[in-house]
Protein backbone atom coordinates (compact mmCIF):
# COMPACT_ATOMS: atom_id res chain seq x y z
CA UNK A 1 0.00 0.00 0.00
CA UNK A 2 1.31 3.44 -1.00
CA UNK A 3 0.22 6.61 0.80
CA UNK A 4 1.11 10.29 0.61
CA UNK A 5 2.48 11.25 4.00
CA UNK A 6 1.85 14.58 5.73
CA UNK A 7 4.02 14.81 8.87
CA UNK A 8 2.97 18.34 9.92
CA UNK A 9 4.96 20.92 11.87
CA UNK A 10 4.82 19.32 15.33
CA UNK A 11 6.30 16.08 14.05
CA UNK A 12 9.42 18.04 13.05
CA UNK A 13 9.99 19.12 16.66
CA UNK A 14 7.92 18.37 19.79
CA UNK A 15 6.44 15.21 18.27
CA UNK A 16 9.61 13.93 16.65
CA UNK A 17 9.30 10.42 18.11
CA UNK A 18 5.82 10.15 16.60
CA UNK A 19 7.28 10.86 13.15
CA UNK A 20 10.17 8.41 13.62
CA UNK A 21 7.96 5.63 14.96
CA UNK A 22 5.24 6.19 12.32
CA UNK A 23 7.75 5.90 9.49
CA UNK A 24 9.44 2.83 10.99
CA UNK A 25 6.21 1.00 11.77
CA UNK A 26 4.67 1.70 8.35
CA UNK A 27 7.80 0.43 6.64
CA UNK A 28 7.75 -2.74 8.74
CA UNK A 29 4.02 -3.28 8.08
CA UNK A 30 4.42 -2.82 4.34
CA UNK A 31 2.94 0.67 3.98
CA UNK A 32 5.05 2.85 1.71
CA UNK A 33 4.88 6.46 2.90
CA UNK A 34 5.75 9.09 0.31
CA UNK A 35 6.26 12.40 2.09
CA UNK A 36 4.16 15.07 0.44
CA UNK A 37 6.56 17.21 -1.57
CA UNK A 38 6.62 20.84 -0.39
CA UNK A 39 3.74 20.42 2.08
CA UNK A 40 2.54 23.53 3.94
CA UNK A 41 1.26 23.87 7.50
CA UNK A 42 -2.42 22.93 7.85
CA UNK A 43 -3.09 26.22 9.69
CA UNK A 44 -4.34 24.35 12.77
CA UNK A 45 -6.51 26.06 15.39
CA UNK A 46 -5.00 29.45 14.62
CA UNK A 47 -6.31 29.49 11.04
CA UNK A 48 -9.83 28.26 11.72
CA UNK A 49 -10.15 30.58 14.73
CA UNK A 50 -9.27 33.70 12.80
CA UNK A 51 -9.78 33.30 9.03
CA UNK A 52 -12.11 30.74 7.48
CA UNK A 53 -10.79 31.19 3.94
CA UNK A 54 -7.23 30.56 5.08
CA UNK A 55 -8.30 27.52 7.11
CA UNK A 56 -9.57 25.88 3.92
CA UNK A 57 -6.90 27.16 1.52
CA UNK A 58 -3.86 25.90 3.49
CA UNK A 59 -5.06 22.28 3.77
CA UNK A 60 -6.34 22.47 0.16
CA UNK A 61 -2.80 23.17 -0.99
CA UNK A 62 -1.79 19.83 0.56
CA UNK A 63 -4.72 18.02 -1.01
CA UNK A 64 -3.59 19.48 -4.35
CA UNK A 65 -0.09 18.08 -3.77
CA UNK A 66 -1.52 14.67 -2.83
CA UNK A 67 -3.60 14.73 -6.00
CA UNK A 68 -0.39 15.28 -7.98
CA UNK A 69 1.25 12.36 -6.19
CA UNK A 70 -1.80 10.24 -6.92
CA UNK A 71 -2.10 8.46 -3.60
CA UNK A 72 -4.41 8.76 -0.60
CA UNK A 73 -3.21 11.17 2.06
CA UNK A 74 -2.41 10.16 5.62
CA UNK A 75 -1.11 12.03 8.66
CA UNK A 76 -0.33 10.84 12.19
CA UNK A 77 -1.33 14.18 13.79
CA UNK A 78 -5.01 14.39 14.77
CA UNK A 79 -5.12 18.16 14.43
CA UNK A 80 -3.62 18.12 10.92
CA UNK A 81 -5.93 15.24 10.05
CA UNK A 82 -8.94 17.25 11.18
CA UNK A 83 -8.01 20.28 9.08
CA UNK A 84 -7.29 18.15 5.99
CA UNK A 85 -10.42 16.04 6.40
CA UNK A 86 -12.69 19.04 7.01
CA UNK A 87 -11.26 20.76 3.97
CA UNK A 88 -11.84 17.66 1.85
CA UNK A 89 -15.43 17.59 3.15
CA UNK A 90 -15.89 21.26 2.24
CA UNK A 91 -14.39 20.84 -1.23
CA UNK A 92 -16.63 17.82 -1.82
CA UNK A 93 -19.88 19.38 -0.58
CA UNK A 94 -19.70 23.17 -0.86
CA UNK A 95 -19.45 24.30 -4.46
CA UNK A 96 -19.02 28.02 -3.77
CA UNK A 97 -16.20 27.38 -1.35
CA UNK A 98 -14.63 24.88 -3.72
CA UNK A 99 -14.49 27.38 -6.57
CA UNK A 100 -13.10 30.07 -4.31
CA UNK A 101 -10.45 27.73 -2.92
CA UNK A 102 -9.50 26.41 -6.36
CA UNK A 103 -8.90 29.99 -7.49
CA UNK A 104 -6.73 30.80 -4.49
CA UNK A 105 -4.62 27.66 -4.58
CA UNK A 106 -4.55 27.21 -8.36
CA UNK A 107 -5.69 23.60 -8.66
CA UNK A 108 -8.73 21.65 -9.79
CA UNK A 109 -10.18 19.38 -7.10
CA UNK A 110 -11.00 15.94 -8.48
CA UNK A 111 -12.07 14.24 -5.24
CA UNK A 112 -9.97 11.15 -5.92
CA UNK A 113 -7.70 11.50 -2.89
CA UNK A 114 -8.96 10.13 0.41
CA UNK A 115 -7.78 11.67 3.68
CA UNK A 116 -7.01 9.16 6.44
CA UNK A 117 -5.64 9.43 9.93
CA UNK A 118 -2.66 7.10 10.33
CA UNK A 119 -4.71 5.07 12.82
CA UNK A 120 -7.42 4.59 10.20
CA UNK A 121 -4.87 3.79 7.49
CA UNK A 122 -3.27 1.09 9.63
CA UNK A 123 -6.50 -0.47 10.87
CA UNK A 124 -8.23 -0.51 7.47
CA UNK A 125 -5.16 -1.09 5.30
CA UNK A 126 -3.32 -3.65 7.42
CA UNK A 127 -5.89 -4.87 9.92
CA UNK A 128 -5.68 -6.21 13.44
CA UNK A 129 -5.02 -9.82 12.41
CA UNK A 130 -1.96 -8.96 10.32
CA UNK A 131 -0.62 -6.73 13.09
CA UNK A 132 -1.04 -9.58 15.59
CA UNK A 133 0.89 -11.87 13.25
CA UNK A 134 3.81 -9.46 13.05
CA UNK A 135 4.22 -9.29 16.84
CA UNK A 136 7.58 -10.67 17.97
CA UNK A 137 7.57 -9.43 21.54
CA UNK A 138 4.06 -9.45 23.07
CA UNK A 139 3.58 -6.54 25.47
CA UNK A 140 2.62 -8.81 28.35
CA UNK A 141 1.74 -7.12 31.61
CA UNK A 142 1.29 -3.69 30.07
CA UNK A 143 -2.06 -2.28 31.20
CA UNK A 144 -3.14 0.81 29.30
CA UNK A 145 -6.06 3.08 28.55
CA UNK A 146 -6.47 4.25 24.95
CA UNK A 147 -6.89 7.97 24.52
CA UNK A 148 -8.32 8.95 21.12
CA UNK A 149 -8.75 12.63 21.90
CA UNK A 150 -11.22 14.86 20.08
CA UNK A 151 -10.56 14.97 16.42
CA UNK A 152 -10.12 11.38 15.23
CA UNK A 153 -13.85 10.76 15.60
CA UNK A 154 -15.40 14.23 15.56
CA UNK A 155 -17.24 15.80 13.85
CA UNK A 156 -18.72 12.38 13.00
CA UNK A 157 -20.32 13.46 9.70
CA UNK A 158 -16.85 14.51 8.50
CA UNK A 159 -14.59 11.79 9.94
CA UNK A 160 -16.95 8.84 9.33
CA UNK A 161 -14.64 6.78 11.49
CA UNK A 162 -15.29 4.49 14.45
CA UNK A 163 -17.80 5.19 17.23
CA UNK A 164 -18.00 8.86 18.20
CA UNK A 165 -18.54 8.19 21.92
CA UNK A 166 -16.79 4.87 22.48
CA UNK A 167 -14.25 4.23 19.71
CA UNK A 168 -12.50 0.87 19.72
CA UNK A 169 -10.05 0.76 16.80
CA UNK A 170 -7.05 1.80 18.87
CA UNK A 171 -8.01 -0.62 21.67
CA UNK A 172 -8.17 -3.42 19.10
CA UNK A 173 -4.68 -2.64 17.80
CA UNK A 174 -3.16 -2.40 21.26
CA UNK A 175 -4.83 -5.65 22.36
CA UNK A 176 -3.43 -7.39 19.29
CA UNK A 177 0.05 -6.46 20.55
CA UNK A 178 -0.46 -8.53 23.69
CA UNK A 179 -1.07 -5.54 25.96
CA UNK A 180 -4.25 -5.19 27.98
CA UNK A 181 -6.55 -2.24 27.38
CA UNK A 182 -8.85 -1.09 30.15
CA UNK A 183 -12.23 0.49 29.41
CA UNK A 184 -12.60 4.05 30.69
CA UNK A 185 -14.91 6.99 30.11
CA UNK A 186 -12.37 9.53 28.92
CA UNK A 187 -11.44 8.16 25.49
CA UNK A 188 -12.59 11.23 23.59
CA UNK A 189 -12.34 13.98 26.21
CA UNK A 190 -10.24 17.00 25.34
CA UNK A 191 -6.66 17.50 26.62
CA UNK A 192 -6.88 21.28 26.19
CA UNK A 193 -4.99 21.30 22.90
CA UNK A 194 -3.35 24.62 22.01
CA UNK A 195 -4.70 26.27 25.18
CA UNK A 196 -1.60 24.70 26.68
CA UNK A 197 0.39 27.76 25.70
CA UNK A 198 -2.12 30.48 26.48
CA UNK A 199 -3.96 29.11 29.52
CA UNK A 200 -1.68 26.43 30.91
CA UNK A 201 -3.48 26.48 34.29
CA UNK A 202 -6.70 25.30 32.62
CA UNK A 203 -4.89 22.60 30.66
CA UNK A 204 -3.22 21.42 33.84
CA UNK A 205 -6.68 20.81 35.31
CA UNK A 206 -7.89 19.01 32.18
CA UNK A 207 -4.79 16.81 32.07
CA UNK A 208 -5.02 16.14 35.81
CA UNK A 209 -8.55 14.86 35.31
CA UNK A 210 -7.40 12.47 32.57
CA UNK A 211 -4.40 11.18 34.53
CA UNK A 212 -6.49 10.60 37.65
CA UNK A 213 -9.09 8.69 35.64
CA UNK A 214 -6.38 6.56 34.03
CA UNK A 215 -4.87 5.77 37.43
CA UNK A 216 -8.29 4.97 38.86
CA UNK A 217 -8.85 2.54 35.98
CA UNK A 218 -5.62 0.81 36.94
CA UNK A 219 -3.58 1.76 33.89
CA UNK A 220 0.19 2.07 33.85
CA UNK A 221 0.14 4.09 30.66
CA UNK A 222 -2.01 6.17 28.32
CA UNK A 223 -1.82 5.51 24.58
CA UNK A 224 -2.21 8.53 22.30
CA UNK A 225 -2.54 9.26 18.59
CA UNK A 226 -1.81 12.99 18.56
CA UNK A 227 1.30 15.09 19.27
CA UNK A 228 -0.73 17.71 21.11
CA UNK A 229 -2.40 15.16 23.41
CA UNK A 230 0.96 13.52 24.05
CA UNK A 231 2.84 16.73 24.89
CA UNK A 232 0.02 18.02 27.09
CA UNK A 233 -0.12 14.72 28.99
CA UNK A 234 3.63 14.93 29.58
CA UNK A 235 4.16 18.67 30.09
CA UNK A 236 1.03 19.74 31.92
CA UNK A 237 0.99 17.14 34.68
CA UNK A 238 1.96 17.90 38.25
CA UNK A 239 5.70 18.18 38.68
CA UNK A 240 7.32 14.87 39.54
CA UNK A 241 4.22 12.81 38.70
CA UNK A 242 5.69 9.81 36.89
CA UNK A 243 3.03 7.24 37.84
CA UNK A 244 1.58 7.09 34.36
CA UNK A 245 3.59 6.87 31.14
CA UNK A 246 2.30 8.14 27.79
CA UNK A 247 3.03 6.44 24.47
CA UNK A 248 2.23 7.11 20.85
CA UNK A 249 0.40 4.04 19.54
CA UNK A 250 3.02 3.65 16.82
CA UNK A 251 5.74 3.32 19.48
CA UNK A 252 3.92 0.38 21.04
CA UNK A 253 3.44 -1.32 17.66
CA UNK A 254 7.18 -0.84 17.03
CA UNK A 255 8.08 -2.21 20.46
CA UNK A 256 5.90 -5.31 19.96
CA UNK A 257 7.41 -5.83 16.50
CA UNK A 258 10.82 -5.58 18.16
CA UNK A 259 11.99 -2.84 15.80
CA UNK A 260 15.57 -1.67 16.42
CA UNK A 261 15.02 2.06 17.11
CA UNK A 262 12.53 2.00 19.97
CA UNK A 263 15.02 3.18 22.57
CA UNK A 264 15.75 6.26 20.46
CA UNK A 265 12.04 7.18 20.48
CA UNK A 266 11.57 6.66 24.21
CA UNK A 267 14.60 8.83 25.00
CA UNK A 268 12.84 11.78 23.39
CA UNK A 269 9.94 11.73 25.85
CA UNK A 270 9.65 14.43 28.49
CA UNK A 271 8.43 11.77 30.92
CA UNK A 272 10.66 8.72 30.49
CA UNK A 273 8.49 5.62 29.88
CA UNK A 274 11.41 3.19 30.17
CA UNK A 275 11.20 2.55 33.94
CA UNK A 276 7.71 1.12 33.38
CA UNK A 277 8.88 -0.98 30.42
CA UNK A 278 11.92 -2.20 32.36
CA UNK A 279 9.72 -3.25 35.27
CA UNK A 280 7.82 -5.46 32.80
CA UNK A 281 11.05 -6.68 31.17
CA UNK A 282 9.94 -5.20 27.85
CA UNK A 283 13.18 -3.22 27.41
CA UNK A 284 16.60 -3.64 28.89
CA UNK B 1 -44.11 43.45 20.29
CA UNK B 2 -40.50 42.87 19.48
CA UNK B 3 -37.71 41.92 21.81
CA UNK B 4 -34.92 42.14 19.25
CA UNK B 5 -33.99 45.31 17.35
CA UNK B 6 -32.91 45.52 13.73
CA UNK B 7 -29.20 45.55 14.56
CA UNK B 8 -29.62 42.42 16.66
CA UNK B 9 -31.58 40.70 13.93
CA UNK B 10 -28.90 41.56 11.36
CA UNK B 11 -26.26 40.13 13.67
CA UNK B 12 -28.18 36.88 14.13
CA UNK B 13 -28.75 36.57 10.37
CA UNK B 14 -25.10 37.20 9.58
CA UNK B 15 -23.87 34.52 12.01
CA UNK B 16 -26.59 32.14 10.78
CA UNK B 17 -25.51 32.61 7.17
CA UNK B 18 -21.74 32.54 7.65
CA UNK B 19 -21.74 29.51 9.93
CA UNK B 20 -24.40 27.65 7.93
CA UNK B 21 -25.70 26.30 11.24
CA UNK B 22 -29.43 26.10 12.17
CA UNK B 23 -28.94 28.27 15.27
CA UNK B 24 -32.71 28.89 15.51
CA UNK B 25 -33.24 25.22 16.38
CA UNK B 26 -31.45 25.38 19.73
CA UNK B 27 -34.00 24.74 22.49
CA UNK B 28 -31.55 24.91 25.40
CA UNK B 29 -31.39 21.20 26.25
CA UNK B 30 -27.81 21.82 27.47
CA UNK B 31 -26.44 18.55 26.18
CA UNK B 32 -23.55 20.59 24.75
CA UNK B 33 -22.88 22.27 28.09
CA UNK B 34 -22.87 18.93 29.91
CA UNK B 35 -20.05 17.69 27.71
CA UNK B 36 -18.08 20.94 27.50
CA UNK B 37 -14.91 20.78 29.55
CA UNK B 38 -13.50 24.14 28.45
CA UNK B 39 -16.20 26.71 29.14
CA UNK B 40 -16.43 25.80 32.80
CA UNK B 41 -13.31 27.98 32.95
CA UNK B 42 -14.94 30.87 31.08
CA UNK B 43 -18.12 32.95 31.08
CA UNK B 44 -20.76 31.27 28.88
CA UNK B 45 -21.69 27.66 28.12
CA UNK B 46 -22.18 26.71 24.45
CA UNK B 47 -26.00 26.79 24.72
CA UNK B 48 -25.77 30.27 26.26
CA UNK B 49 -23.66 31.47 23.34
CA UNK B 50 -26.31 30.21 20.92
CA UNK B 51 -29.00 31.97 22.93
CA UNK B 52 -27.05 35.24 22.84
CA UNK B 53 -26.86 34.94 19.04
CA UNK B 54 -30.57 34.06 18.76
CA UNK B 55 -31.39 37.19 20.76
CA UNK B 56 -29.05 39.42 18.77
CA UNK B 57 -26.82 40.21 21.75
CA UNK B 58 -23.87 41.15 19.56
CA UNK B 59 -21.59 42.76 22.09
CA UNK B 60 -22.06 40.06 24.73
CA UNK B 61 -21.49 37.28 22.20
CA UNK B 62 -18.42 38.85 20.58
CA UNK B 63 -16.80 40.27 23.68
CA UNK B 64 -16.88 37.05 25.70
CA UNK B 65 -14.16 34.81 26.99
CA UNK B 66 -15.73 31.45 26.11
CA UNK B 67 -15.30 31.71 22.35
CA UNK B 68 -11.51 31.91 22.91
CA UNK B 69 -11.28 29.36 25.72
CA UNK B 70 -13.20 26.85 23.55
CA UNK B 71 -10.63 24.27 22.48
CA UNK B 72 -12.61 23.29 19.35
CA UNK B 73 -13.01 19.72 20.62
CA UNK B 74 -16.28 19.35 18.65
CA UNK B 75 -18.11 17.58 21.50
CA UNK B 76 -21.01 20.08 21.49
CA UNK B 77 -21.73 19.57 17.80
CA UNK B 78 -21.39 15.79 17.92
CA UNK B 79 -24.01 15.58 20.68
CA UNK B 80 -26.46 18.26 19.54
CA UNK B 81 -29.90 16.71 18.90
CA UNK B 82 -30.62 19.48 16.40
CA UNK B 83 -27.45 19.13 14.35
CA UNK B 84 -25.91 22.48 15.30
CA UNK B 85 -22.13 22.52 15.04
CA UNK B 86 -21.46 25.13 17.70
CA UNK B 87 -17.72 25.09 17.00
CA UNK B 88 -18.50 26.46 13.53
CA UNK B 89 -20.64 29.21 15.10
CA UNK B 90 -17.84 30.05 17.53
CA UNK B 91 -15.30 30.30 14.69
CA UNK B 92 -17.51 32.88 12.96
CA UNK B 93 -17.90 34.80 16.24
CA UNK B 94 -14.13 34.88 16.74
CA UNK B 95 -13.50 36.14 13.23
CA UNK B 96 -16.09 38.87 13.73
CA UNK B 97 -14.75 39.77 17.18
CA UNK B 98 -11.36 40.40 15.59
CA UNK B 99 -12.89 42.57 12.85
CA UNK B 100 -14.89 44.57 15.42
CA UNK B 101 -11.94 44.89 17.79
CA UNK B 102 -13.75 43.10 20.60
CA UNK B 103 -11.30 40.33 21.48
CA UNK B 104 -11.66 39.46 25.15
CA UNK B 105 -8.84 36.90 25.45
CA UNK B 106 -5.98 38.89 23.94
CA UNK B 107 -3.33 36.33 24.80
CA UNK B 108 -5.10 33.60 22.81
CA UNK B 109 -5.42 35.93 19.83
CA UNK B 110 -1.76 36.88 20.15
CA UNK B 111 -0.86 33.20 19.97
CA UNK B 112 -2.90 32.72 16.79
CA UNK B 113 -1.30 35.77 15.17
CA UNK B 114 2.21 34.65 16.10
CA UNK B 115 1.50 31.13 14.83
CA UNK B 116 0.16 32.34 11.48
CA UNK B 117 3.03 34.81 11.03
CA UNK B 118 5.35 31.83 11.30
CA UNK B 119 3.34 29.99 8.63
CA UNK B 120 3.33 33.07 6.42
CA UNK B 121 7.11 33.40 6.70
CA UNK B 122 8.13 29.80 6.10
CA UNK B 123 5.06 27.88 5.01
CA UNK B 124 5.52 25.77 8.12
CA UNK B 125 5.61 26.59 11.81
CA UNK B 126 9.10 26.75 13.21
CA UNK B 127 8.08 25.87 16.76
CA UNK B 128 11.22 27.08 18.64
CA UNK B 129 11.17 30.62 17.19
CA UNK B 130 7.37 30.88 17.14
CA UNK B 131 7.19 29.92 20.82
CA UNK B 132 10.01 32.28 21.78
CA UNK B 133 8.31 35.21 20.01
CA UNK B 134 4.98 34.35 21.66
CA UNK B 135 6.58 34.10 25.09
CA UNK B 136 8.35 37.43 24.60
CA UNK B 137 5.27 39.26 23.34
CA UNK B 138 3.06 37.87 26.08
CA UNK B 139 5.70 38.86 28.67
CA UNK B 140 5.83 35.34 30.00
CA UNK B 141 9.31 34.29 28.98
CA UNK B 142 10.15 32.01 31.87
CA UNK B 143 7.13 29.78 32.48
CA UNK B 144 8.16 26.92 30.17
CA UNK B 145 11.86 27.62 29.86
CA UNK B 146 12.77 24.32 31.56
CA UNK B 147 10.77 22.32 29.01
CA UNK B 148 12.36 24.36 26.22
CA UNK B 149 15.89 23.49 27.36
CA UNK B 150 14.90 19.88 27.87
CA UNK B 151 13.56 19.60 24.35
CA UNK B 152 16.56 21.47 22.93
CA UNK B 153 18.92 18.97 24.57
CA UNK B 154 16.90 16.10 23.11
CA UNK B 155 17.19 17.60 19.64
CA UNK B 156 13.50 18.43 19.40
CA UNK B 157 14.04 22.11 18.80
CA UNK B 158 15.64 22.51 15.35
CA UNK B 159 17.56 25.78 15.04
CA UNK B 160 16.71 26.36 11.41
CA UNK B 161 13.18 26.45 10.04
CA UNK B 162 12.06 24.01 7.39
CA UNK B 163 10.71 26.11 4.53
CA UNK B 164 8.46 25.47 1.57
CA UNK B 165 9.87 26.04 -1.92
CA UNK B 166 6.78 27.30 -3.71
CA UNK B 167 6.57 30.75 -2.11
CA UNK B 168 4.31 32.12 -4.82
CA UNK B 169 1.35 29.90 -3.97
CA UNK B 170 1.93 30.43 -0.25
CA UNK B 171 1.96 34.22 -0.63
CA UNK B 172 -1.11 34.09 -2.81
CA UNK B 173 -3.01 32.01 -0.23
CA UNK B 174 -2.30 34.58 2.48
CA UNK B 175 -2.91 37.59 0.25
CA UNK B 176 -6.29 36.39 -0.96
CA UNK B 177 -7.42 35.06 2.40
CA UNK B 178 -6.91 38.47 3.99
CA UNK B 179 -8.56 40.48 1.19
Amino acid sequence: MKLSYFPGCSLESTGKEYDLSSRAVCKALGIELMELKDWVCCGATSAHSTNHTLSVALPARNIALAQEQGADLTTPCSACYSMLKKTDYTLRNDETMRQKTENITGFKYDGKVNVLSLLEAIITGIGVKSIAKSVKKPLKGLNVVCYYGCLLVRPPEVTQFDNRENPESLDNIINSLGAHTIPWSYKTDCCGASLSLTSSDIVQKMVGRLLNAAKEAGAGAIVTACPLCQSNLEMRRNKGDTDIAAFYFTELIGLAMDLPDTDRWFKLHLVDPRPLLRSLSLVR
Amino acid sequence: MSIINQEGLDFYREIREKSGQPIELCYQCQKCASGCIATEYADFYPNEILRLVQLGQKEKALNCSSIWICSSCETCGARCPNGINTRAVIDVLKEMAIAENMVKEKKVHLFHTTFLNSVRANGRVHEPVMLAIFKLKSKDLFSDLGFGFDMFKKGKMPLLPSRVKNRKILQNIFKQSYQ
